[in-house]
């Protein structure tokens, strides 16, 4: 199994995962190719309602502990609840709305 | 003293406390450089310590804060979090008045 493989399992295992993108970042540092030392994750999850940003993130790090002894080096965090993930959605992805351009002039 | 103790010391006497990879002026990691310019930008004096100048606080802080990763920044004697949780606070605005609070 790949590591990218083992981090979705344990994650998988560890959380209810509404919606989770693993992204192997390794390219982007000094390290051999094809490599799996960095990566970043995002995670939705309700289990992280309630719990401030420093918690979500240990939570994070002790279900992929195994990973993190053996060679993982960096894991960028982005870890929201469902209604967190809805705002920054309406925020950074929604494409804009129509200004009329097209019935003028 | 034990090297617990070290770290918890350090963490006590400086209320805003960046352990990095590298100095503010010579990051040697893009994550420690990232979290270094958000907290600079915040205007506060902070002090910081090389993790790789210092190997045994390296393996140790690992234990002490349950973060695996560097850079670790701590406030009043709590861990804010490593590159991410900063620069969303960055972002926020959150960052800049909890180090303004912090530097009072």
């Amino acid at each position: 199994m790949t590591r990218e493989e083992k981090l979705k399992t344990s994650l998988a295992e560890a959380f209810n995962i509404d919606y989770m993108l693993l992204e192997n970042e390794s390219h982007m540092h000094s390290v051999p190719e094809n490599s799996e030392t960095h990566f970043k994750l995002v995670l939705v999850s309700d289990d992280f309602d309630g719990k401030r940003k420093v918690a979500r993130h240990q939570a994070v790090y002790s279900a992929v502990n195994t990973e993190m002894q053996s060679g993982l080096h960096a894991l960028a965090l982005h870890l929201y609840t469902n209604t967190e993930w809805a705002e920054l959605d309406n925020k950074q992805l929604a494409s804009p709305n129509c200004m009329g351009g097209s019935k003028k002039g | 003293m034990s090297i617990m103790d070290a770290i918890k010391q350090q963490i006590e006497e400086n209320s805003i406390l960046l352990y990095m990879k590298g100095t503010p002026q010579q990051p040697q990691c893009g994550f420690s450089a990232r979290t270094v310019q958000a907290l600079m930008a915040c205007g506060e004096r902070f002090a910081y310590i090389n993790i790789l100048d210092n190997p045994e606080i390296r393996e140790n802080l690992k234990t002490y804060s349950n973060w695996p990763t560097f850079p670790q920044l701590y406030v009043k004697g709590e861990l804010v979090g490593g590159c991410d949780i900063v620069t969303e606070m960055y972002e926020s605005g959150e960052l800049k008045e909890l180090v303004s609070s912090a530097a009072e």
